[in-house]
């Protein structure tokens, strides 16, 4: 049996005395892109940051491509697994140029051959060389966007958690970002796992979803469900038709 | 030839970190340049530099030469800013004392900026505990007024320039570690560090590199506008006798001996006194004029 990329186990998270997430099973297949939807505060951008280590309060079992995952961020896991933040304005450090900022992860790796790698990457992500030595403020939110995906995908790792890589950007570049999203999925074979209310961006990504509520999963379905309107929950019902799609009669 | 030099300094896509940096050097003086009391200051300063550097050649006169015939002559052509009580230039006296201004604050800022920027942004970006106790031990030396905390530390070291530097960095650093915690708390849960954190950065490599650059700026701001207290300290160690030893022309230890003639002989205390004023203001304008430069809001109107 293939081992899944992402299995979560009985996941329960805090943050301090509050409990967000409850009880959650879920396993993402590798190669998968797999969307997390439902409304602010269902928890499922803390369900990206508890993989990722940023939320270290849970119980329960978090597996990555067949590894425990620790609480903490470490240096193992970076190179399977990396993050791509909301707000593209707030992830770039406002004081490095584009090539320190994807210089970096390299360095803390000890990986060689810099210089080429950080070229590959920006040509990865459709950014000109010229941007190279800019700092984010000379850059539109698209440009940001595209160096921070450029910088999660320095250390080529496997599974790639994106938190609603999109909702922060004009709806035109929404798209491109979207389609350079699909393009490095497919050349690259990476695993998605991405939390998103945007229920377009689910059917045009995504192969799977879950729908959450409350900090629980309330149901996993197929995105041909999702296009063809057949999702069986209520409250999923809820969230299509609120977001524009037509009730299957 | 100047045009082009600038164009390559102000290229939007700089083709090198080296371009990227200068580049971004250039904008900071550009923008300083344009401040008149940024400018002011910084030239007083300058003045004050090069008279350092090159006080053996400036001053008309050896600084601890007596020449007892000329005691407390007045302001003269030969003597511009008269003699002291052992017939000593003062104008030579304040060139050569200004090394040792320029020695007090550069060492105190040495000393105490960095430790301050380590301590704050450690206490601001782990909290909890760490930030409990090392903002204790801080808050102890913040309440203690500065010159008697000083006065203590010369005290038990002994009186001595070294000493006096010593014990005015002491005295310095808390304030510099509450500015970098406070700065270092606004972004450590920022998305740029939390990125960092994911490629797998040690706490010590993300302090060094990510936190205090941020911080640096505030505290070079907060430096500056400190300089003017930190010169005005040494003066009042000096002026109690704790700190420079005669015959070393220390300004502060210049009024201090020229108290006992201030009613009749009035230059042998005002001159020195002016000298400290002026240094002071000059620190006081740059580091006014930097504040309005690199104060992280004002940047993106750049």
């Amino acid at each position: 049996m293939k081992q899944p990329a992402i299995l979560l186990e009985e996941l329960n998270i805090s943050y301090g005395p509050t409990r967000i997430v409850h009880g959650v099973d879920l396993a993402i297949d590798e190669g998968e892109s797999f969307a997390l939807v439902g409304e602010s505060g269902s928890g499922k951008t803390t369900i990206l940051k508890a993989i990722a280590g940023l939320a270290p309060d849970w119980t329960g079992t978090i597996s990555v491509l067949g590894r425990r995952r620790g609480h903490r961020p470490d240096r193992a896991f970076a190179r399977d697994c990396q993050m791509v933040f909301q707000d593209p304005y707030g992830s770039l450090h406002p004081r490095k140029t584009v090539d320190d900022c994807l210089s970096e992860p390299l360095l803390v790796h000890g990986l060689k051959e810099r210089d080429r790698r950080v070229k590959d990457a920006l040509d990865a992500v459709g950014l000109d060389q010229r941007f190279r030595f800019r700092y984010p403020h000379q850059l539109s939110g698209g440009q940001r966007q595209r160096v921070a995906i450029a910088r999660a995908l320095m250390l080529t790792p496997k599974v790639m958690l994106l938190d609603e890589p999109t909702s922060a950007l004009d709806v035109s570049v929404q798209a491109e970002i979207l389609n350079l999203l699909k393009k490095l999925r497919r050349e690259q074979g990476l695993t998605y796992m991405m939390v998103t209310h945007n229920l377009p961006v689910v059917s045009f990504l995504c192969d799977r979803l879950a729908v959450m509520r409350h900090g629980r999963i309330v149901e996993v379905a197929d995105v041909s469900d999702l296009k063809s309107g057949t999702l069986e929950h209520s409250y999923s019902r809820e969230l299509f038709i609120a977001s524009g799609g037509e009730p299957a009669a | 030839m100047a045009v082009t030099y600038r164009d390559w300094l102000l290229d939007d896509s700089p083709s090198s970190r080296l371009q990227a940096g200068l580049g971004r050097s250039y904008r900071v003086s550009m923008a300083l340049a344009r401040n008149p009391l940024a400018v002011a200051g910084a030239l007083i300063i300058l003045t004050l530099i090069l008279m350092a550097a090159f006080a053996p050649w400036i001053a008309p006169y050896s600084a601890t030469g007596q020449d007892l015939t000329n005691r407390l002559m007045p302001p003269s052509a030969q003597h511009w800013m008269g003699t002291d009580e052992l017939g000593r230039d003062i104008f030579s006296r304040i060139i050569h004392g200004s090394r040792i201004t320029l020695m007090i604050v550069t060492m105190v800022a040495l000393i105490s900026a960095p430790i301050g920027l380590v301590v704050g942004a450690v206490s601001g970006y782990f909290g909890g505990s760490t930030d409990r106790i090392m903002m204790g031990l801080t808050d102890i030396f913040l309440s203690m007024p500065k010159l008697i905390l000083a006065l203590a530390f010369v005290a038990a070291l002994g009186p001595g320039i070294e000493n006096a530097i010593i014990a005015i960095a002491i005295t310095a650093w808390p304030v510099y570690a509450r500015i970098a915690r406070a700065e270092t708390m606004t972004f450590r849960d920022a998305e740029f560090i939390a990125a960092v954190q994911l490629q797998g950065a040690s706490s010590t490599r993300i302090i060094l590199r990510h936190v205090l650059p941020l911080c640096a700026s505030s505290t070079i701001v907060r430096v500056t506008l400190d300089m003017a207290g930190i010169i005005l300290t040494a003066a009042g160690l000096g002026f109690l006798g704790l700190g420079a030893q005669p015959p070393l022309p220390e300004w502060g230890a210049m009024i201090s001996r020229g108290r006992n003639f201030i009613l009749d002989q009035w230059w042998v205390a005002t001159m020195p006194g002016f000298a400290i004023i002026l240094v002071s203001l000059g620190f006081c304008f740059l580091g006014d004029g930097l504040r309005d430069v690199l104060d992280p809001k004002q940047e993106n109107k750049q």
